[in-house]
């Protein structure tokens, strides 16, 4: 086992404990977006699918390289939209003029009551 | 070491303390949106130097930045579409298919390292965290998208099992676990592809037999996978960023994960194992039963608005009804009367971690009206009206006696209220299949209507009765 690996492994598990730290401080108010910013970070994935262009030469690295670049490019770009889209919608007071994010989802039909 | 290699380290380490930082700054909704802007801008950085590694390297083809870039750019704009026009009730299957992508992403990352270096030999450690790495990536995939097919209804959201799933369950297990300690002895590419296929197998059968009720923990779950995922990619391709933002993912999804689990007050290999609410639990014991006292939106409507302090609890059900608007609505109306008015949140209301809030957060209810569960339940012995929507199991006070299917599961305490008032479509069961011992409690009544419509009923009431 190399040096390396062992480097790997320890900040693996400091990095580990941090997250712990972090994270069980964080209220249940905001568990959704907390886990689509975990989703975002995860979105690093994207740096080791461009790294695989460094060495991409035949057909089989460049459609790799290309699903991998697609993957990762949506997770972090639309984790990071999405997050920030969730947390402008919390607010302190309430907004002087309701405006609901979508307003497809205000005029739904209401589907049938009754006892 | 030159000093190119020191300055791109040093700024994945910048990028890495950006991400604690930001994750940090999720404590409170006041600092959340800083949190995320410190992230994202962690992010840049962190893809600005591997652009900057990428052309330092210079060995990339034109193919090479062409497929890069295209990827990247089609990838973008797809996540960039979905999380601009995703419905707010829709989160969970969105944040499920990006951990898709990131599972599947990670893994390819592995796949492609291993095959390219198949020929030369690769170290037995670097073989090890590949395994691990297509083992885990491949499962979070197929599961994930399972998961946002059911969450979606474009899959059937009930247990699905068929004869010899469960068998067929182990057999990809074995299959993969076997193959992957193969390919740490004896390198080959073959026995990756069928541990690639295996774990897509077992990721598809792993999710098929969990229910729409248990979907917080499998989000959760999955997502703790995928972070695992990213650091093993980490560890196969030497990236620090990778393996500390994995492991930082890793540790918020296992967190999530446990508390989902102790909300619903199960264990996770229980919810693996599935079967809850499919006909096979315990009858319930018999609770107090009697009769049920049915109400008009009239006379609710009186009763809330002369009511000093409302708590509302929402559940699954005033989502499913898209009616968080209307909730809200009454809510402001209530206030304007001088009505106390905040809102009870169980972990578990919804389909992931914390949903409700966001759901209610977008329909303009300001978050410090949103008590978590601890908070609130000392405050229902003071609360004149406690209207419950779409809630059932999590208010059954059932679950404080023993010998019954939700026994010891952390309940709202909505019983304790001066009065209960329960919009409900019908006494059909919860996910538990038991009787709501509250229902049938003599301070409560029932409004029969869906939510959506029993709302608009109950605030053209309150402004025609006492406006």
């Amino acid at each position: 086992m190399s040096t390396a690996l062992l480097t790997d492994i320890t900040i693996f598990v400091l990095a580990l404990l941090v997250g712990f730290e972090v994270i069980s401080k964080v209220p249940a108010t905001l568990h959704t977006p907390l886990m689509s910013a975990a989703n975002s970070i995860h979105g690093i994935v994207l740096a080791g699918a461009m790294l695989i262009a460094v060495t991409a030469n035949n057909a089989l690295g460049y459609i790799l390289a290309f699903v991998a670049a697609a993957f990762a490019a949506m997770n972090v770009v639309g984790g990071y939209v999405v997050t920030g889209r969730m947390l402008k919608m919390f607010r302190r007071t309430r907004a002087p003029v309701p405006a609901p994010d979508t307003p497809a989802s205000v005029n739904g039909q209401s589907s049938g009551g009754g006892a | 070491m030159n000093t190119f290699d020191w300055v791109t380290q040093l700024l994945y380490v910048a990028a890495a303390v950006c991400f604690v930082l930001g994750l940090h700054l999720m404590n409170s909704p006041a600092s959340a949106r800083r949190g995320n802007q410190v992230s994202t801008a962690g992010m840049a950085l962190a893809i600005a130097t591997t652009f900057a590694l990428v052309v330092h390297a210079g060995t990339v083809t034109a193919t090479g930045w062409a497929v890069m870039i295209a990827g990247s750019l089609v990838g973008a704009g797809a996540g960039l579409y979905s999380a601009r026009t995703v419905q707010m009730t829709a989160m969970p299957q969105l944040v499920s298919l990006f951990n898709a992508v990131g599972g599947g992403a990670a893994a390819l990352v592995a796949i492609n390292d291993y095959v390219r270096l198949a020929g030369a030999g690769v170290p037995e450690a670097t073989t090890i965290t590949t395994v691990l790495d297509v083992l885990i990536g491949a499962v979070t995939f197929s599961g994930s998208i399972i998961a946002a097919g059911k969450l979606q209804g474009l899959i059937n959201g009930a247990p699905v099992t068929f004869p010899g799933s469960r068998a067929v369950n182990v057999a990809a297990a074995v299959i993969g676990v076997g193959g992957g300690i193969y390919m740490i002895a004896t390198p080959s590419v073959p026995v990756m592809i069928i541990i690639i296929l295996a774990a897509l197998t077992f990721g598809v059968t792993m999710v098929m037999p969990i229910g729409g009720a248990d979907m917080p923990v499998v989000i959760s779950l999955l997502n703790a996978f995928t972070g695992t995922a990213v650091a093993m990619a980490g560890f196969v391709i030497g990236n620090w960023a990778l393996i500390i933002a994995g492991a930082l993912v890793g540790a918020s999804g296992s967190i999530l994960t446990k508390l989902m689990a102790d909300a619903m007050n199960r264990s996770l290999s229980n919810i693996m194992i599935g079967g809850f609410g499919t006909g096979d639990s315990a009858p319930a014991a018999v609770g107090p039963g009697g009769d049920v006292r049915s109400v008009q939106a009239d006379d609710a409507a009186i009763q809330l608005a002369y009511a000093q302090k409302v708590i509302i609890v929402p559940g699954y059900g005033l989502a499913a009804a898209q009616a968080q608007h209307q909730v809200a609505e009454l809510a402001a109306l209530l206030e304007e009367r001088g009505v106390e008015v905040s809102y009870a949140i169980h972990p578990v209301a919804g389909r992931m971690p914390g949903h409700m809030n966001v759901l209610l957060a977008e329909a303009n209810v300001p978050y410090p009206q949103l008590k978590e569960m601890e908070e609130i339940n000392p405050e229902f012995p003071r609360a004149d009206v406690a209207l419950v929507i779409g809630a059932n199991d999590v208010t059954n006070p059932a679950a404080r006696r023993s010998g019954t299917a939700i026994s010891g599961m952390p309940i709202l305490d909505v019983d304790q209220a001066k009065s209960i008032i329960v919009i409900k479509r019908s006494m059909g069961h919860g996910y538990a299949g038991i009787d709501n011992e509250l229902y049938f409690d003599p301070k409560t009544s029932m409004l029969f209507a869906d939510a959506k419509s029993a709302l608009t009923d109950l605030i053209a009431s309150v402004k025609t009765l006492v406006g």
